[in-house]
């Protein structure tokens, strides 16, 4: 007998660090793709993350290359300072839907209308974590949130913001995708999207965003399986995945 | 079929059950043992594991190796 | 480079791209824009680049990120641009990140108005974003002072790494002076940093990580004493200059554009045999304390003169400790002092 090990941890994951995510949480599974895709294209000496405020803030303390911290919703200005002046580097950000959605969304339009060269992983799991499951700009129609108890009311606070569907309507060029990582099927795309996002970048592309449909078990008051399975029968149909540009 | 099996790097396993849900043939469980910080890590409680990886790719701490087993000719 | 007549905001511009800046990142804004409106025509002829930001609030977090990556990096704005500019600028100085910015104050609270003014005085000294940090803050008063500044605050930024501010006002910036400006001042500039960002390969894969987060209360606390260490080595940075002030009884406080228009009021007050002189803070942070306070004790008044409502002025109470009287004359909204209402002022004291 002859045994072959076919999937191990990688190599850009912080060696013996334990995240601080709730169990099961979508994050985890985010930043070990991106580790993988760092090892598989070996970049891990050429890339610069930027950390986003969030559940993920302490995201450097995980994945092994330069970090530079953002302040709330600045990251995407923030990687353009880097970007522009290392434009021989690998420049990703990182960020969550009251970042991005919220505080952020003067920036991630124009990061995007620039057409920085650059790419963003957008985790959109519908709430804000970090603060305790507030409502959050992509909170669904009807969802509880510490914010909104009776469930997000449109009346009150208008609808679900459909990121990828508006970054889409810009003129300037770029890759705009929305995977999930409920499942592993859906894990499988999402790999083959950022891996992509990052790609583009070394062939010099120009700007790369990548949402990802996730989870808060903790503060969507399920377990993890039940979490994923809500983002696949719930966040799935108002948040249809798909390409939405592809450079075109 | 191919032939597989894991090892659950308990210390980093946050007992989730994700990968429990995951694997398509049923071999994994939550264990009744305690890690370090708490958790019952996940363990492979029978043969005929399939070496799919499904497991790993859905574990969000990276605490699943995978190993494919080939019968030597 | 020949004396050559120059506005005030071009100078400086001019006076960053000698110093090796090639990278600017701003938001239009009066009474600033030629800043901008220089960077942007210059800096892609030398391999740079201009970003013209959505935001004095993306500007910079643009100039944090071309800071990390240890890049000469400048952004200019004027007062309620710089209010935007507060929270990156916390971030910057919490993360140790070289930068400089220049601030073309014009007139507030809130929108204010558009001309000149020195009421951001507070906002650059004692703050403007949150905890416990500092700025380097030069503030010149000729326009050949502020090429001078604007080159050295490149350096000053990355002996501390620290943001230097160059705080001028809208009369600075609209002024036309001769100027000469040295060319590529700094030399060839050294390699990059060894914190900065981009470099893990030349570090052997070793990263770096530049934040300010710190949830370990002792963490933060130690964070924060570091910081303050760098501060009080920057204290021998403080400097000022002396006019006049061996026999003076009255001692006038002024910086920047107030202070050229007390040298006159001065030099016209000492013709009628008043033993005048003034004390003009270059840095405002470090403050000149002990210069002030070491001429304390032989004067009978101080006049601290400033174009808003009195905020250096408490620097000077400090500094002169009790003991001389301290008076204040200033106006705000884009008024001047003139020379005659300083003159004026220091005749009803005497």
């Amino acid at each position: 007998m002859n045994e072959i090990k076919i999937y191990e941890r990688p190599k850009a994951w912080a060696e013996g660090v334990h995240t601080h995510y709730c169990p099961g949480c979508g994050h985890g599974i985010l930043h070990r793709l991106i580790c993988e895709i760092i090892d598989e294209l070996g970049i891990q000496n050429d890339t610069i993350g930027t950390a986003p405020v969030g559940c993920a803030a302490l995201m450097y303390d995980y994945i092994d290359v330069d970090f530079c911290e953002a302040a709330h919703g600045r990251a995407p200005a923030l990687a353009t300072g880097i970007k522009r002046t290392r434009p021989d580097k690998i420049v990703f950000t990182y960020q969550g839907d009251g970042d991005l959605a919220s505080i952020g969304t003067a920036e991630i339009i124009h990061v995007a209308n620039r057409g920085e060269k650059l790419t963003t992983v957008f985790i959109n799991n519908a709430i804000y974590g970090m603060t305790g499951g507030q409502m959050a700009p992509t909170t669904l129609i009807g969802q509880k949130a510490t914010t909104c108890p009776f469930g997000r009311d449109p009346e009150l606070a208008g609808y679900p913001m459909r990121m990828c569907e508006m970054l889409a309507t810009l003129e300037t060029p770029g890759f705009i995708t929305r995977v999930s990582v409920a499942r592993p099927k859906y894990i499988i795309e999402a790999k083959k999207a950022i891996k992509k996002a990052f790609q583009n970048q070394i062939e010099g592309k120009g700007y790369s965003f990548v949402e990802v449909l996730s989870n808060c078990p903790t503060n969507w008051g399920m377990t993890p399986v039940q979490a994923f399975e809500w983002t696949e029968s719930t966040m799935i149909p108002h948040y249809p995945l798909g390409v939405f540009k592809d450079f075109k | 079929m191919a032939k597989g099996r894991i090892n659950v790097l308990e210390e980093y396993c946050k007992s989730c059950g994700l990968c429990v849900e995951a694997c398509p043939v049923k071999v994994l469980r939550i264990s009744d043992h305690i890690n370090s910080k708490g958790y019952r890590p996940v363990e492979q409680f029978k043969e005929g594991c399939i070496a799919c990886k499904m497991c790993a790719t859905m574990c969000p701490d990276a605490a699943i190796e995978v190993y494919k087993i080939e019968e030597k000719q | 480079m020949a004396r050559v007549l120059m506005k005030g905001t071009e100078a400086i511009a001019e006076a960053a791209i000698q110093a090796g800046c090639k990278y600017f990142f701003g938001y239009p804004i009066t009474p600033q824009n030629e800043i901008p409106e220089y960077m942007s025509g210059k800096l892609p002829k030398i391999g740079g680049a201009y970003v013209q930001a959505e935001s004095e609030v993306a500007a910079i977090n643009m100039v944090m990120g071309g800071g990390s990556t240890g890049t000469r990096i400048m952004t200019t704005s004027s007062s309620p641009g710089i209010s935007l500019m507060s929270e990156g600028i916390s971030y910057i100085a919490g993360c140790e990140i070289p930068a400089v910015i220049v601030n073309v104050m014009r007139g507030g609270p809130g929108l204010g108005g558009i001309l000149p003014s020195q009421a951001d005085y507070f906002q650059s000294t004692k703050g403007g974003g949150n905890g416990d940090y500092r700025l380097l803050v030069l503030a010149p008063s000729t326009l050949q002072e502020a090429v001078e500044l604007t080159q050295e605050a490149f350096d000053l930024a990355e002996k501390y790494r620290n943001p230097v501010m160059i705080l001028a006002d809208g009369f600075m910036g609209q002024m036309m002076e001769a100027v000469e400006i040295k060319e590529h001042v700094s030399g060839d500039l050294p390699p990059r940093e060894p914190w900065a960002l981009g470099c893990m390969g030349e570090r052997g894969s070793k990263r770096s990580i530049l934040k300010s987060l710190y949830l370990n209360p002792e963490d933060l606390e130690k964070h924060n004493i570091k910081l303050q260490k760098k501060y009080r080595e920057m204290d021998k940075e403080v400097r000022s200059e002396s006019y006049l002030c061996d026999d003076a009884e009255i001692l006038v406080a002024a910086f920047g554009t107030t202070a050229r228009i007390a040298r006159s009021a001065i030099n016209n007050l000492r013709k009628e045999g008043i033993r005048i002189g003034m004390v003009r803070p270059i840095t405002l942070y470090p403050f000149p304390t002990q210069t002030i306070r070491d001429l304390a004790s032989s004067l009978k008044h101080v006049l601290v003169v400033e174009m808003n409502m009195g905020q250096m002025l408490e620097d000077v109470q400090t500094a002169v400790c009790g003991k001389a009287p301290v008076s204040f004359f200033g106006h705000a909204g884009g008024i001047a002092p003139s020379v005659k209402e300083i003159e004026d002022r220091v005749r009803s004291i005497l």
